[in-house]
Protein backbone atom coordinates (compact mmCIF):
# COMPACT_ATOMS: atom_id res chain seq x y z
CA UNK A 1 0.00 0.00 0.00
CA UNK A 2 2.16 2.83 -0.99
CA UNK A 3 0.77 6.55 -0.56
CA UNK A 4 2.64 9.86 -1.39
CA UNK A 5 3.07 12.00 1.56
CA UNK A 6 3.32 15.35 0.95
CA UNK A 7 5.48 17.58 3.86
CA UNK A 8 5.89 20.96 4.64
CA UNK A 9 9.00 22.81 4.65
CA UNK A 10 8.98 23.04 8.74
CA UNK A 11 8.89 19.48 8.69
CA UNK A 12 11.29 18.69 5.77
CA UNK A 13 14.09 18.46 8.43
CA UNK A 14 12.81 15.24 9.30
CA UNK A 15 13.15 14.18 5.78
CA UNK A 16 16.57 15.40 4.84
CA UNK A 17 14.83 18.16 2.68
CA UNK A 18 12.61 15.97 0.61
CA UNK A 19 8.99 17.87 -0.03
CA UNK A 20 7.51 14.41 -0.97
CA UNK A 21 8.11 10.85 0.90
CA UNK A 22 6.37 7.68 -0.11
CA UNK A 23 4.98 5.45 3.16
CA UNK A 24 2.67 2.84 3.75
CA UNK A 25 -0.31 1.62 5.45
CA UNK A 26 -3.89 0.46 5.36
CA UNK A 27 -4.45 3.63 7.63
CA UNK A 28 -2.95 7.38 8.66
CA UNK A 29 -2.19 6.24 11.45
CA UNK A 30 -0.06 3.06 9.81
CA UNK A 31 1.30 5.73 7.46
CA UNK A 32 2.75 7.72 9.78
CA UNK A 33 4.21 4.94 11.93
CA UNK A 34 5.71 3.57 9.03
CA UNK A 35 7.47 6.84 7.83
CA UNK A 36 8.41 7.24 11.56
CA UNK A 37 11.02 4.04 10.82
CA UNK A 38 12.66 6.26 8.01
CA UNK A 39 11.85 9.76 9.17
CA UNK A 40 12.61 9.96 12.73
CA UNK A 41 10.53 12.40 15.02
CA UNK A 42 7.91 13.16 12.42
CA UNK A 43 5.31 10.92 14.27
CA UNK A 44 5.78 13.36 17.27
CA UNK A 45 4.92 16.38 14.88
CA UNK A 46 1.98 14.83 14.02
CA UNK A 47 0.52 13.45 16.92
CA UNK A 48 0.11 13.44 20.38
CA UNK A 49 -1.81 11.50 22.96
CA UNK A 50 -2.88 8.88 19.86
CA UNK A 51 -4.62 11.25 17.87
CA UNK A 52 -3.58 14.66 15.18
CA UNK A 53 -1.82 17.79 16.73
CA UNK A 54 -5.22 20.38 16.68
CA UNK A 55 -2.61 22.52 14.95
CA UNK A 56 -1.77 20.36 12.23
CA UNK A 57 -4.05 19.32 9.26
CA UNK A 58 -3.41 16.25 7.04
CA UNK A 59 -5.70 15.39 3.98
CA UNK A 60 -6.53 12.30 1.83
CA UNK A 61 -7.10 12.87 -1.59
CA UNK A 62 -7.76 16.81 -1.04
CA UNK A 63 -10.14 15.92 2.40
CA UNK A 64 -9.43 16.47 5.55
CA UNK A 65 -9.55 14.14 7.74
CA UNK A 66 -10.69 15.85 10.65
CA UNK A 67 -14.16 15.35 8.64
CA UNK A 68 -13.23 11.69 7.53
CA UNK A 69 -12.00 9.03 10.37
CA UNK A 70 -8.68 11.39 12.11
CA UNK A 71 -5.63 9.21 12.15
CA UNK A 72 -8.17 5.70 11.37
CA UNK A 73 -8.87 7.13 8.31
CA UNK A 74 -8.20 4.74 5.66
CA UNK A 75 -5.85 4.85 2.56
CA UNK A 76 -5.55 2.54 -0.63
CA UNK A 77 -2.53 2.28 -2.39
CA UNK A 78 -1.98 5.36 -4.91
CA UNK A 79 -3.57 7.93 -2.65
CA UNK A 80 -1.97 11.40 -1.43
CA UNK A 81 -1.61 12.14 1.75
CA UNK A 82 -0.80 16.63 2.35
CA UNK A 83 0.12 17.57 5.82
CA UNK A 84 0.18 21.74 6.55
CA UNK A 85 0.54 23.50 9.44
CA UNK A 86 -2.69 25.28 10.57
CA UNK A 87 -1.67 29.34 9.51
CA UNK A 88 -3.43 30.10 13.11
CA UNK A 89 -2.56 32.34 15.81
CA UNK A 90 -4.13 34.78 18.65
CA UNK B 1 1.28 42.86 -11.14
CA UNK B 2 4.49 41.66 -9.46
CA UNK B 3 6.43 41.25 -13.55
CA UNK B 4 6.54 45.29 -14.00
CA UNK B 5 7.25 45.91 -10.82
CA UNK B 6 10.00 47.31 -9.24
CA UNK B 7 9.55 47.27 -5.45
CA UNK B 8 11.19 44.60 -3.25
CA UNK B 9 14.23 44.01 -6.12
CA UNK B 10 16.79 45.19 -4.99
CA UNK B 11 17.57 42.88 -1.83
CA UNK B 12 17.74 39.47 -2.06
CA UNK B 13 19.58 38.71 0.88
CA UNK B 14 20.10 34.87 2.03
CA UNK B 15 16.55 33.48 3.43
CA UNK B 16 18.99 32.59 6.39
CA UNK B 17 20.12 35.88 6.85
CA UNK B 18 17.06 36.37 9.00
CA UNK B 19 18.67 39.52 11.22
CA UNK B 20 19.57 41.53 8.15
CA UNK B 21 15.87 40.72 6.53
CA UNK B 22 13.60 44.26 5.78
CA UNK B 23 10.04 43.62 4.60
CA UNK B 24 9.83 45.37 1.03
CA UNK B 25 6.42 45.84 0.87
CA UNK B 26 4.40 48.49 -1.88
CA UNK B 27 2.19 51.13 -1.00
CA UNK B 28 -0.89 49.67 -2.31
CA UNK B 29 -0.62 45.96 -0.75
CA UNK B 30 0.33 47.91 2.58
CA UNK B 31 -3.23 49.73 2.21
CA UNK B 32 -5.21 46.46 1.42
CA UNK B 33 -4.25 44.82 4.39
CA UNK B 34 -4.85 47.83 6.68
CA UNK B 35 -8.01 47.83 4.62
CA UNK B 36 -8.88 44.34 5.31
CA UNK B 37 -8.19 44.66 8.69
CA UNK B 38 -10.26 47.93 9.23
CA UNK B 39 -13.24 45.85 7.63
CA UNK B 40 -12.88 42.83 9.68
CA UNK B 41 -12.52 45.07 13.36
CA UNK B 42 -13.30 44.02 15.65
CA UNK B 43 -12.60 40.05 14.48
CA UNK B 44 -9.06 39.43 13.85
CA UNK B 45 -8.63 39.85 9.98
CA UNK B 46 -5.34 37.68 8.15
CA UNK B 47 -4.48 36.52 4.67
CA UNK B 48 -0.77 36.33 3.02
CA UNK B 49 1.24 38.24 0.54
CA UNK B 50 2.21 35.76 -2.14
CA UNK B 51 5.53 35.94 -4.39
CA UNK B 52 7.88 33.98 -6.62
CA UNK B 53 10.10 31.23 -4.60
CA UNK B 54 12.72 32.33 -3.46
CA UNK B 55 12.83 36.02 -4.36
CA UNK B 56 11.62 37.41 -0.87
CA UNK B 57 8.93 40.06 -3.44
CA UNK B 58 5.50 40.77 -2.21
CA UNK B 59 3.55 40.20 -5.19
CA UNK B 60 0.18 39.36 -4.73
CA UNK B 61 -2.22 39.93 -1.81
CA UNK B 62 -4.58 36.96 -0.95
CA UNK B 63 -6.60 37.95 1.92
CA UNK B 64 -8.84 34.59 3.99
CA UNK B 65 -11.04 34.07 5.93
CA UNK B 66 -10.96 33.86 9.65
CA UNK B 67 -12.50 30.75 10.13
CA UNK B 68 -12.19 31.42 13.93
CA UNK B 69 -14.28 34.50 13.37
CA UNK B 70 -12.71 35.83 16.54
CA UNK B 71 -11.54 39.02 18.17
CA UNK B 72 -8.81 37.02 19.80
CA UNK B 73 -7.67 34.08 17.44
CA UNK B 74 -7.50 33.56 14.07
CA UNK B 75 -7.35 30.49 12.01
CA UNK B 76 -7.04 29.82 7.85
CA UNK B 77 -9.84 27.30 7.24
CA UNK B 78 -8.45 24.14 6.61
CA UNK B 79 -10.18 23.51 2.90
CA UNK B 80 -8.88 27.58 2.02
CA UNK B 81 -5.35 26.28 3.62
CA UNK B 82 -5.20 23.54 1.23
CA UNK B 83 -6.41 25.00 -2.00
CA UNK B 84 -3.92 28.23 -1.11
CA UNK B 85 -1.02 25.43 -0.97
CA UNK B 86 -2.03 23.83 -4.06
CA UNK B 87 -2.36 27.11 -6.08
CA UNK B 88 1.22 28.97 -4.78
CA UNK B 89 2.88 25.60 -5.57
CA UNK B 90 1.53 25.76 -8.77
CA UNK B 91 2.64 28.99 -9.15
CA UNK B 92 6.19 28.30 -7.81
CA UNK B 93 5.36 30.68 -4.87
CA UNK B 94 5.60 30.55 -1.57
CA UNK B 95 3.81 32.57 1.01
CA UNK B 96 6.03 35.66 1.40
CA UNK B 97 4.08 37.38 4.21
CA UNK B 98 1.28 36.11 6.72
CA UNK B 99 -0.18 38.73 7.88
CA UNK B 100 -3.39 38.91 10.76
CA UNK B 101 -4.86 41.47 13.01
CA UNK B 102 -4.88 42.39 16.50
CA UNK B 103 -7.91 44.37 17.38
CA UNK B 104 -7.44 45.33 21.39
CA UNK B 105 -3.38 44.38 21.29
CA UNK B 106 -0.39 46.03 20.15
CA UNK B 107 1.01 45.01 16.67
CA UNK B 108 3.43 42.71 18.18
CA UNK B 109 3.40 38.34 17.78
CA UNK B 110 1.10 37.13 20.93
CA UNK B 111 2.41 33.62 22.94
CA UNK B 112 -0.08 31.48 20.01
CA UNK B 113 1.44 33.42 17.50
CA UNK B 114 4.88 32.62 18.31
CA UNK B 115 3.63 28.92 19.08
CA UNK B 116 2.08 28.29 15.80
CA UNK B 117 4.21 30.09 13.79
CA UNK B 118 5.27 27.37 11.22
CA UNK B 119 6.67 29.15 8.25
CA UNK B 120 10.34 30.47 9.25
CA UNK B 121 11.24 32.11 6.42
CA UNK B 122 8.02 34.33 5.96
CA UNK B 123 7.56 37.77 7.04
CA UNK B 124 4.56 37.88 9.86
CA UNK B 125 2.78 41.27 9.66
CA UNK B 126 0.98 42.23 12.67
CA UNK B 127 -1.47 44.72 12.17
CA UNK B 128 -3.33 46.99 15.35
CA UNK B 129 -6.41 48.30 15.03
CA UNK B 130 -6.47 48.72 18.50
CA UNK B 131 -6.35 52.81 17.96
CA UNK B 132 -9.05 53.38 15.80
CA UNK B 133 -10.92 50.61 15.11
CA UNK B 134 -12.43 50.10 11.67
CA UNK B 135 -12.65 54.09 11.21
CA UNK B 136 -9.58 56.06 9.50
CA UNK B 137 -6.66 56.91 12.60
CA UNK B 138 -3.46 55.52 13.26
CA UNK B 139 -2.52 51.65 12.46
CA UNK B 140 0.46 50.00 13.58
CA UNK B 141 1.57 47.69 10.95
CA UNK B 142 5.08 45.78 12.25
CA UNK B 143 7.09 42.88 10.13
CA UNK B 144 9.13 40.16 12.47
CA UNK B 145 10.26 37.07 11.85
CA UNK B 146 9.63 33.96 13.91
CA UNK B 147 11.81 30.96 13.72
CA UNK B 148 11.97 28.32 16.90
CA UNK B 149 10.08 30.51 18.77
CA UNK B 150 12.44 33.32 18.57
CA UNK B 151 10.57 37.14 17.48
CA UNK B 152 13.00 39.16 15.31
CA UNK B 153 11.46 42.53 14.32
CA UNK B 154 12.44 43.64 10.86
CA UNK B 155 11.96 47.58 9.09
CA UNK B 156 8.84 47.50 6.59
CA UNK B 157 10.03 50.03 3.92
CA UNK B 158 6.57 50.82 1.81
CA UNK B 159 7.84 51.54 -1.40
CA UNK B 160 4.99 53.68 -3.50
Amino acid sequence: MAVEVRIPTILRTHTDGAKAVEGSGTTISEVIDDLETRHSGLKERLVESGDLRRFVNVYVNDEDVRFLAGVQTPVKDGDTIVVLPAVAGG
Amino acid sequence: MGATRSVGRTGRSPPRDYAERVLKISEEIRDAIVAHARRDHPDEACGVVAGAQGSDETTRLIPMLNAARSPTFYEFDSMDLLRLYRELDERDEVPVVIYHSHTATEAYPSRTDIGLASEPAAHYVLVSTAASGAAEGPVEFRSYRIVDGVVTEEEVEVCP
